[in-house]
This record gives C-alpha cells, sequence and structure tokens, in this order.
C-alpha cells in the first residue's frame, strides 16, 4: 500500500461509491460499472489537479481508468 | 440477399437473450381513447377487457378532452395535415409561432423553440449552446434523453450524486476554470417522482456564474400553484436559463417538445439545433389542440387542483393500506416492491383486478429497487381510486407485503 493507492481509492469511494460495495486496488471500476464513462471526467481533472500533471485524452480510456492499481500505474508516468 | 441466416440468426439470438433475462417489453394494444377507463387487448389476440389506466403520463386528463379534441379537428381543417418541410424552409405556419409565445408567457420565459419531442428538444439543445471549452454538469439520475443530448454535445461532461448540493457546489468549483459551466437537472424526476432543488441550485449557479438547464417534462401544467412548473414550486420563476419540456405529457399527451429560456440561447437553437433543423415540427392539429391545451390550463387551475387533490387521496391510501412508496408529493406514486419477480407479478395480478399499471425493474431503475410505478390524473375520479386501492390491497395481501418492511420484503423475495 502506497499513499497513492490511498489516496485515488478514497476519492473514488467518496465520488462513486454510494452504498457498502467494497473497493480494493483491483476492484473493476469502468467494467465493474461503480464508475460510468461520463464520470471519468472529474476522476482525470481531480488527478490532474492532485498530482500537477496533464493526461492526454487518447490515455485516459476506460481501460487505464479500471482499477486503482491502473490509475497509479498512468499517473506515475505523468508525475516528474 | 445481404441479410443472412447468419445476421438473422444474430439478432434472434440477442433477442431471446432479452426474453430469458426478463427485459423483453410487450406493448398492450389500447382500442379506445387514452383515459382513466381503456379498453386494452393483452395478450395479442386476447378478448378486450376494461380496465382502470393508473400508468399514463395523462397528469391533467387532457389526452382526449373533448375541447382539445374539437380544437384539433378545426386545426385540421385550417392548416392541413402535415407541412411537408422543415421550419426553416417552407414548415412554420402562424399557429407554430402563437404556440411558441402562448409557451414562452406560460413558463414565464423569454423565448421559445418547438420540436418534435422533448428528445429532441433534449438531443438538440446542448450541442447547439455549448462548445468543446463548456463543461456540463449534471445530476447522476437525468432522463436517458438528456444522456442521449450529452453524447450528441462537444463540452466536457461530469456528473453529481443525486440532489446533493454539496457535491454540485464541489464540481462547480472543480471546473471553474471553463468557458461556460451549464447545470443539468430534471425538474421532477420520472422514476422516483421527487423535486430537484431548483432555489438552492439557482443560488450555486449564481455564485459560480453557470446555467441552469431543467427538463420540467413530468411537471409542466401541473407543479407549482398555478401549474407553470418546479421553477414556480421553488420561487424561482424567470431564473431557469433553459427549461426544456413536452407537450406529450401534461400538456396534452400528443407530441411535441421545446426549449424555452433565455432568447439568445433560444435563437442558438433556431440556427444550429439538428433536430429542429433537419426534422418536420409538431403537425398542425397537435398545434392547434396545445394551444387549447394552454387557453384551458391559464384560465382556471382547477384540474392541476384536482390532480393534486387525488394525489393526497391516492398517496395516503396507499400508504394506510400498509404499502411502501416513494415519500413525495408529486403524482408520480412508486409502490417499492424491490423484487423484479414480485414487481412483474404484482403488475399481472393488478391487471387481473382490472387496473393497469407496470412493474419497473433493473435496469429502468437500480438493482434492488423495482417497483409498480402508478401515475395519478386530474381524468381520474374518486372511485377509480378506491377501485384500484382495493385491487393493491388484494393482491398485497395474496403476497403479503401489506405493512412489511422493505426489509421484512426482501427477506421473503429477494432484491
Amino acid at each position: 500500500m502506497d499513499e497513492m493507492q490511498e489516496i485515488i481509492k478514497n476519492y473514488v469511494i467518496k465520488e462513486y461509491v454510494e452504498d457498502d460495495t467494497e473497493l480494493t486496488y483491483d476492484t473493476p471500476l469502468i467494467s465493474g460499472g461503480i464508475v460510468d464513462s461520463f464520470s471519468m471526467v472529474s476522476l482525470k481533472r481531480f488527478l490532474e489537479n492532485k498530482y500537477s500533471i496533464s493526461i492526454p485524452d487518447d490515455r485516459a480510456t476506460p481501460e487505464a481508468f479500471d482499477s486503482v492499481n491502473k490509475i497509479c500505474a498512468l499517473v506515475r508516468e505523468f508525475v516528474k | 440477399m445481404a441479410y443472412s441466416d447468419k445476421t438473422r440468426g444474430m439478432y434472434s439470438e440477442v433477442l431471446t437473450g432479452l426474453q430469458s433475462a426478463g427485459l423483453f417489453k410487450q406493448e398492450r394494444y389500447i382500442h379506445s381513447a387514452q383515459a382513466a377507463d381503456i379498453e386494452v387487448e393483452f395478450p395479442s389476440g386476447a378478448p378486450l377487457k376494461k380496465v382502470i389506466n393508473i400508468c399514463a403520463n395523462n397528469y391533467l386528463g387532457m389526452s382526449s378532452h373533448p375541447e382539445v379534441v374539437k380544437a384539433a379537428h378545426d386545426g385540421l381543417d385550417s392548416h392541413g395535415y402535415g407541412m411537408s418541410s422543415v421550419r426553416f424552409i417552407c414548415g412554420t405556419q402562424d399557429i407554430h409561432r402563437t404556440l411558441e409565445k402562448m409557451v414562452t408567457q406560460f413558463l414565464g420565459t423569454e423565448d421559445t423553440i418547438l420540436f418534435p419531442s422533448c428528445m429532441d428538444a433534449n438531443a438538440g439543445v446542448f450541442e447547439a449552446v455549448l462548445t468543446k471549452d463548456d463543461v456540463m454538469i449534471s445530476d447522476r439520475l437525468v432522463h436517458a434523453s438528456i444522456i442521449d443530448g450529452i453524447r450528441l454535445c462537444s463540452a466536457m461532461h461530469d456528473t453529481f450524486k443525486h440532489s446533493d448540493m454539496e457535491h454540485l457546489e464541489e464540481k462547480l468549483q472543480l471546473h471553474n476554470d471553463k468557458r461556460l459551466k451549464c447545470v443539468i437537472t430534471d425538474g421532477v424526476f420520472s422514476m422516483d417522482g421527487d423535486t430537484a432543488r431548483l432555489d438552492k441550485m439557482v443560488e450555486l449557479c449564481d455564485k459560480y456564474d453557470a446555467l441552469l438547464f431543467v427538463d420540467d417534462s413530468h411537471s409542466s401544467g401541473f407543479i407549482g400553484k398555478t401549474g407553470r412548473g418546479t421553477h414556480e414550486l421553488c420561487g424561482v420563476m424567470g431564473k431557469i436559463d433553459i427549461i426544456t419540456t413536452t407537450f406529450g405529457k401534461g400538456l396534452g399527451g400528443a407530441s411535441g417538445g421545446c426549449v424555452s429560456g433565455r432568447k439568445e440561447l433560444v435563437e442558438m437553437c433556431r440556427q444550429k439545433a439538428r433536430p429542429y433543423l433537419f426534422s418536420n415540427t409538431i403537425a398542425p392539429p397537435v398545434v392547434a389542440g396545445v394551444i387549447k391545451v394552454l387557453e384551458i390550463l391559464s384560465a382556471s387551475t382547477d384540474r392541476r387542483d384536482k390532480l393534486e387533490s387525488n394525489t393526497a387521496f391516492w398517496r395516503k391510501g396507499l400508504t394506510d393500506a400498509g404499502l411502501i412508496i416513494k415519500a413525495g408529493d408529486t403524482p408520480i406514486v412508486p409502490v417499492m416492491l424491490f423484487n423484479a419477480k414480485l414487481a412483474q407479478d404484482v403488475s399481472r395480478d393488478l391487471y387481473d383486478e382490472g387496473i393497469y399499471a407496470i412493474g419497473f425493474f433493473f435496469p429502468v431503475v437500480p438493482q434492488g429497487q423495482a417497483r409498480i410505478r402508478t401515475q395519478i390524473s386530474a381524468g381520474h375520479e374518486i372511485h377509480h381510486l378506491e377501485k384500484a386501492l382495493e385491487a393493491f390491497k388484494k393482491v398485497g395481501k395474496k403476497y403479503d407485503i401489506l405493512g412489511k418492511t422493505k426489509q421484512e420484503i426482501i427477506e421473503m423475495y429477494g432484491m
């Protein structure tokens, strides 16, 4: 567990989970129906603001956003 | 032949899948005019059955109102059957502009543009007024037609939790760098019958310089003291930038819709909205019918007042009978059953008792929230509602759900 994983997981829970669904770092977010493709926008903007990065639209795909671990991997590519 | 056996088989498989999942929709043929008492053929080929309709959007009982029917006849005689043209070529008659002005006055806005349906209004409006530099922030439970309109627009899209004003404010802050922000909501939400918090939304939109869009299809004609809609109910008439609504529900029930609001935004729709530019507008007899509806509703609040008292009677009757309903004041009254099969069984048994009401379940509503959605009308008399209540009690007793909590019903039938 690292800090980025926890921050992103907590954001996803606060933003998208409206019942007692348990979330792990590998829970499928988009394909699992927890985050709809529309709502990815706020997740992308949150990550960009939080880590002072810019994620190109063609990299912000449902596959790349499909779990906390995948999101962390994507963010790390852009963090300097 | 392009339509090969392989292609046919592919579609057959999909349709069979819908049937086995219990998601296959079947139409019921109504042989009478739309009203509280109707004659239905169901299933196809079955003898006609007289039933009480409690699932129509005929909130004000206008669908077969004799004055509206006569006005439509007169409109047909004076202005013909169709226009054979889109509006800006040779498809605009004097009555189209008359109706636009009447809607503007009725809703208390600056201008109005007609669309073939509210689905078309919602499909066209966002693309016409927003660009890729803007953001749309919508309630997570907005109607499917709004979702489609959002998909057709190049602006960024984000959502806020249903009716959660703190979450909306967070989103307005998050997107404060955008050229334009547009907050999007239904006035009355069609599945739960709850009402948007427009007073608070207006306050937030003022604070963050955002546009406010409201689809008032399940409100126009009867919500608010004089039936103008949720903006009247919430005391924010004149403060909503874009209202879309339909003439296919309370305002006559035939077809057609509109965008009403700030005059520049309406003009943008007239110049750019694709369903307006590339489709015929509302047919003349329907325009004449809606004009009569607005005349009737502007002259008296009798029908919305009757709807209000019918709704109170119905809500109290269901609650006293021990059924679980969604709280609220609107004529959309969902009877909660939680389990999809139970909702379908109750609907079937109600039909046997002469009551026409439909079960809704996933994916139309969230998993575990299956229900019978009942909709009350000013066309109902108390004897209709009493008979329907007796049927609900009888069927509710059969399934042992009267007086039971949500948890107890779920324990008996599952989610």
